[in-house]
C-alpha cells in the first residue's frame, strides 16, 4: 500500500463474557479506498465498526485513525475524532422524535453549531443528492419506507462531509432494485468524492459493486482479504462457500436437530 | 454449595448494579455542570414533566386533600378535636402526601416514558448514532431529563400543596360545615416555612431519582421490545421504592429531634 493507511487495525480483540467476538483483527484501509467486510451473522462485523468508532472499547490491540491511536482516547476527545466519520446504520437509526431534515442536519447543528436555517438548507441539498425531494424533509422518519429511511441515513452520514464512512448492512431488507439504488448512491457519494469507506454486508452483489477490496471475517479473524474482482476465485474454501451461498462446506451453521 | 453460589451470584449482581448506577449518576451530574447544555431540550423536558403532569398530580392532590379532611373528621370527632382538621390537612399535604404522591404519579408517568424512549433509542441504535454524530448521549439525552426532573418536581409539588389544601377546604366547608375564614386562618397560622420547604426539597430529590432511574434503565436496556418493556417496569418500580426509602430518610433528617 503506497500511502499511509487512513484506518489501521492491529490485533484488535473484543470479548463479551466467554465469547471471543473479535480474535485479532489486522486491517489497513487506504485513503479513498472502499473495503467491504463480509461474513455470516454474529461473526463480529458490527462489533468491529463499533470498536473503531469508540462505541465499544476493544479489549486489546490498536486502532489508528490517520496515524493517531484512538483505541482508548477519553470521551472528551472522541467527539472530535468522530467528526471524521459518518455512519449508515443497518436499520438507519433515524431519530424518530425529529423530522427528516433535522436528522440529516443533526451533526451540523449539534456538532458544528450551525444555525438552524443554514443547516436546513444544507439538509435539503443533501437530501437531493440521495434522490429525495425537499418535501420529504418535513416528514417524520416513521412515514418513510425502508428504502427512503436508508437514503435519509445515507444523507445524514454524508451531510457533515466526513473523511471516512461506515456502512453497516446498507442493502439488508431492501428489494433488489432499491438495493442497487443504494449501491449506486454509495458509489456516487463515496467513491467519486474520494471518501474512505468501510462497509460490512452479507450481500455479495453489493460487496462486489461498492468494494475495492473485500475481506472475510470468520470466528473473529479476517481469514481472507483481496481485490473485490478476485473474490470469486479466492482459493479459500470458506470464502467460496460464503460467496456461493452453499450450506455444505467448512463453515458449519449451529442448527439443533 | 450451589445454594451458596446462587446467593453469591445474586449479591454480586446487585452490587454490580449499584456500582453501575453510581457511576451513571456521577457521570450524569458531572455533565450537568459542564457545557454544552441543550436549553431547547431542557425546556421540552420541563414542559413534559411539569406542564403535562399537572392534571394527574392536581387530581391526585385534590382527592388526597378531600379524603384526608373526611378521614380526619371521622376520627377526630370521636374525641371532639375537629378543629385540628385544617392543621392535619396542611401538615400532611405539605410534608408528606404532596411530594410522595406527586413523586409516585410522576414516576409512573414520566419515569416509564423516559425508560421506554431511551430504551427504544438504545435497541434501534439511535444512541450509537448520536455518538457517531459527535454528540454525547449523556448530554443530549440524560442531562436535560435530570435537570428537568430536579427543577420541575418542586414546582409541581408547590401546586399540589395548594390544590391539596384546597381539597381539604372544599370538604371541610361544603360538606362538614366549617367556617371558611376560620379554616383558612387556621391553615395559614399553623403551617411553617419548614413544612413547605422540606416538601420541596423532597420533591427535588424525587425528581432527580425519577429521571435517573428512567434514564439508567432505558440506557442499559437490552434486546428488543421485551428488553424495553423490562426497562420501563424496572424504572417505575425502582423509582417508586427509592422515593419511599428516601422519603423516610429525609423526614428523619428534617424532623427528628
Amino acid at each position: 500500500m503506497s500511502s499511509a493507511p487512513k484506518i489501521h487495525l492491529k490485533d484488535v480483540r473484543k470479548a463479551f463474557g466467554d465469547k471471543q467476538v473479535l480474535n485479532g483483527i489486522d486491517l489497513d484501509v487506504a485513503p479513498a479506498e472502499s473495503v467491504v467486510i463480509i461474513g455470516g451473522s454474529g461473526t463480529g462485523k458490527s462489533v468491529l465498526l463499533k470498536c473503531i468508532l469508540g462505541i465499544l472499547n476493544a479489549d486489546s490491540g490498536v486502532v489508528d485513525v490517520d496515524g493517531t491511536d484512538v483505541t482508548h482516547i477519553p470521551a472528551s476527545t472522541r467527539g472530535e475524532v468522530n467528526k471524521k466519520f459518518g455512519m449508515l446504520f443497518q436499520g438507519a437509526a433515524l431519530f424518530d422524535s425529529l423530522p427528516v431534515w433535522e436528522n440529516v442536519a443533526f451533526g451540523l447543528m449539534q456538532g458544528e453549531r450551525m444555525p438552524r436555517k443554514q443547516a436546513k438548507e444544507r439538509a435539503i441539498e443533501t437530501l437531493a443528492k440521495v434522490g429525495l425531494a425537499a418535501s420529504v424533509g418535513d416528514l417524520s422518519p416513521s412515514e418513510l419506507s425502508g428504502g427512503m429511511q436508508k437514503r435519509v441515513g445515507l444523507a445524514r452520514a454524508i451531510a457533515g462531509n466526513p473523511e471516512i464512512i461506515f456502512f453497516d448492512e446498507p442493502t439488508t431488507g431492501l428489494d433488489p432494485i432499491m438495493a442497487d439504488v443504494i449501491n449506486d448512491l454509495i458509489i456516487a457519494c463515496v467513491r467519486d468524492k474520494g471518501i474512505t469507506a468501510l462497509s460490512i454486508t452479507h450481500d455479495m452483489h453489493s460487496a462486489r459493486k461498492i468494494g475495492d477490496r473485500i475481506g472475510m471475517i470468520y470466528e473473529g479473524r479476517l481469514i481472507w482479504v483481496g481485490d473485490a474482482k478476485t473474490v470469486d476465485r479466492s482459493g479459500n474454501e470458506y470464502v467460496d462457500q460464503f460467496v456461493n451461498g452453499r450450506a455444505e462446506g467448512p463453515i458449519k451453521m449451529q442448527l439443533r436437530r | 454449595m450451589n445454594f451458596l453460589a446462587l446467593i453469591g451470584r445474586v449479591v454480586l449482581g446487585f452490587l454490580g448494579h449499584i456500582g453501575r448506577l453510581t457511576i451513571f449518576a456521577g457521570t450524569a451530574l458531572s455533565h450537568c455542570v459542564r457545557p454544552p447544555l441543550y436549553p431547547r431540550l431542557i425546556g421540552r423536558q420541563m414542559i413534559d414533566i411539569g406542564y403535562y403532569s399537572l392534571p394527574v398530580v392536581g387530581l391526585t392532590a385534590i382527592f388526597s386533600g378531600m379524603v384526608l379532611a373526611l378521614q380526619s373528621y371521622t376520627g377526630f370527632a370521636r374525641f371532639s378535636a375537629e378543629s385540628a382538621i385544617a392543621n392535619v390537612v396542611v401538615l400532611s399535604i405539605t410534608r408528606e402526601l404532596g411530594p410522595v404522591l406527586a413523586g409516585l404519579m410522576v414516576a409512573g408517568r414520566i419515569g416509564a416514558s423516559m425508560a421506554a424512549e431511551i430504551g427504544t433509542m438504545r435497541v434501534t441504535e439511535q444512541i450509537d448514532a448520536l455518538s457517531t454524530l459527535s454528540t454525547n448521549p449523556f448530554k443530549y439525552l440524560v442531562v436535560p431529563r435530570i435537570l428537568a426532573g430536579l427543577f420541575m418536581l418542586p414546582l409541581l409539588v408547590l401546586v399540589a400543596d395548594i390544590i391539596g389544601v384546597f381539597g381539604g377546604y372544599l370538604v371541610s366547608v361544603y360538606k362538614l360545615g366549617f367556617n371558611p375564614g376560620v379554616y383558612i386562618n387556621s391553615t395559614a397560622d399553623f403551617v411553617q416555612p419548614l413544612d413547605v420547604i422540606s416538601g420541596l426539597v423532597k420533591a427535588a430529590v424525587f425528581g432527580f431519582l425519577i429521571s435517573l432511574m428512567g434514564c439508567y434503565n432505558g440506557y442499559y436496556s437490552k434486546g428488543g421490545a421485551q428488553g424495553v418493556g423490562a426497562a420501563t417496569t424496572n424504572a417505575v418500580v425502582s423509582a417508586s421504592i427509592l422515593i419511599l426509602i428516601t422519603n423516610y430518610l429525609l423526614t428523619e433528617l428534617f424532623f427528628s429531634t
